[in-house]
């Protein structure tokens, strides 16, 4: 995959949050977005996914544009898959609702044929019999796999993960790092935004550094762990690696 | 004694006295009362309840609509749109029923031709309750999180998509208390149409006391018929805020 921005800026007021990125981003299937906080890591991801329009600025993916205007980005966002920190679900409906919903009210598919695959999925990521239980009734891992599974089940182009850990403890963290990696083994493509480094390390093709609204620093998981570049890289892996 | 106890007991005191005394007025009214004079007119009791019943049906039905609408329209892309629902909710919460019934029924309604006073009556009525039950709906569409709009943007929702999957089903547990205990007002503030000469529960117990001349015994069946309605409609309500409260 890869994307190309061309002098994006994204603003919010008079504070410049992504501040005219030019960069070349290219990765079979995984990208690590690195960064110390506030560093604007999640507007980027937000802008890749159409969410976020940047002011100024164009951005494309694997050569295609990404769309402005609300009716060709809604096409643009029902082809990715999101998953955020937390509160992805929608806490009425159940596990299985939650993941059918997009496959039959924007992707068309039929009832009978979206319950098989979303069940399927439930089973691949250690759901199976927790399909019935609403969010409230989910362990915290266990509803991030749901909103893994909803954002798997519609075959995204692109899957977005953004720091889908962080409101975990040691244990879920596990288990939702497990079906991640699984993600890549099956070879799905994806960008994860994540405060795990270790994890981070060992699944990355590429790493991306974004620090002051600037992507300071790209290169394989190998090279930017062993030896950064930049010397911003360098104090914030020193200071994130040291405990 | 405590001080607890001693209110407790003046409390008590006070409630036993004023029972008896209305046990005393009751038996001593008694000796005069006419309940067969009422009795005879049963039917038209009968009548003017069931009448109140579908009205405030109706009303209940068509101010849920005329809430809905007017909750949209507060969130409508159009300044025009929202400017009016708001202009609307304003306007009616802010003067009361009776003088909305007033200019309504004898202004407005006379000056497009609307002779049905049942139809009319029916349609005032959920326009007064209909702002109020647009303030609960928009409250509950309110209390959506962010995230929730965000979560059905990422997925690809329509606008419409968005309300009918997400927004309704969840706003509906904030909603359903407070819309069970206004289908009692309206109910209650139904009484009002008998200005307006519809032949509604409170307008067939005044006719009863003027053929009767008898009062209590006219407006006592009155009351008792009202809350015959309201209370399992307010116990409905009680029910419905327990339940969601449990599930939150
Ligand atoms: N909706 C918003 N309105 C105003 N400011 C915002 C908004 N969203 C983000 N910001 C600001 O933009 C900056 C970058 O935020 P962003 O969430 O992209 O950072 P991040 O790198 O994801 O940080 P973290 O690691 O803490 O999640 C922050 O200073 C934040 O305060
Ligand atoms: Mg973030």
């Amino acid at each position: 995959m890869k994307l190309e921005f061309d002098a994006v800026t994204k603003r919010y007021g008079d504070h410049t949050v992504l501040d005219a990125i030019t960069a070349q981003l290219e990765f079979p299937h995984v990208l690590a977005l690195l960064g110390p906080s506030g560093g604007g890591k999640s507007t980027l991801l937000r802008v890749i996914g159409g969410l976020e329009s940047p002011e100024t600025g164009s951005l494309t993916i694997d050569g295609q544009r990404v769309p402005t205007g609300e009716k060709p980005l809604r096409t643009f966002r029902s082809n990715i898959g999101t998953v955020f920190q937390s509160w992805n679900l929608f806490p009425h409906l159940d596990a299985l609702a939650n993941i059918m919903l997009p496959l039959t009210a924007v992707h068309g598919l039929a009832a009978e044929a979206a319950r098989d695959r979303s069940l399927e999925l439930l089973e691949r990521l250690h759901l199976t019999g927790h399909g019935h239980k609403r969010p409230a009734e989910l362990s915290g891992g266990q509803r991030q796999r749901v909103a893994i599974a909803r954002a798997v089940a519609i075959h995204p182009r692109l899957l977005l993960l953004d720091e889908p850990t962080s409101a975990l403890d040691p244990e879920m963290t596990a288990e939702v790092l497990e079906v991640i990696a699984d993600l890549k083994s099956e070879g799905r493509t994806f960008i994860l935004v994540t405060h795990a480094m270790n994890f981070a390390r060992s699944i990355a093709d590429q790493v991306a550094f974004l620090a002051d609204g600037r992507i300071v620093e790209q290169g394989s998981g190998q090279a930017f762990f062993s030896a950064p570049q930049s010397e911003t890289a360098q104090r914030f892996l020193a200071k994130v690696l040291k405990y | 004694m405590t001080r607890h106890q001693t209110i407790n007991a003046v409390i008590s005191v006070l409630l036993a006295g004023l029972l008896l005394a209305t046990a005393c007025f009751a038996i001593f009214q008694a000796l005069s009362w006419n309940w067969s004079g009422v009795w005879a007119y049963r039917q038209v009791f009968w009548q003017g309840w069931v009448n109140t019943i579908w009205i405030s049906l109706a009303a209940l039905a068509l101010s849920v609509l005329l809430g809905l609408l007017a909750a949209l329209g507060r969130r409508a892309r159009y300044p025009a749109l929202r400017w009016l629902s708001a202009g609307y909710v304003e306007l009616i919460r802010g003067t009361p029923l009776l003088v909305q019934l007033l200019i309504l029924f004898y202004v407005v309604a006379d000056a497009v031709g609307l002779q049905n006073r049942y139809l009319a009556g029916i349609l005032i009525l959920s326009i007064f309750s209909g702002a109020y039950i647009a303030e609960m709906i928009r409250g509950g569409i309110e209390s959506i999180g962010k995230s929730q709009l965000e979560s059905a943007r990422a997925i690809g929702l329509t606008r419409w998509q968005t309300y009918r999957h997400v927004i309704f089903p969840q706003a509906m547990r904030h909603v359903l208390p407070p819309l069970a205990g206004q289908a009692a007002s309206i109910i209650k503030d139904s009484s009002l149409l008998s200005i307006l000469g519809i032949e509604e529960f409170t307008l067939a117990a005044q006719q009863v006391n003027s053929a009767t001349y008898s009062t209590l015994e006219s407006y006592l069946p009155l009351a008792v018929g009202y809350l015959a309605l309201t209370l399992p409609v307010s116990l409905l309500a009680r029910r419905l805020e327990d339940k969601f409260r449990y599930e939150t």
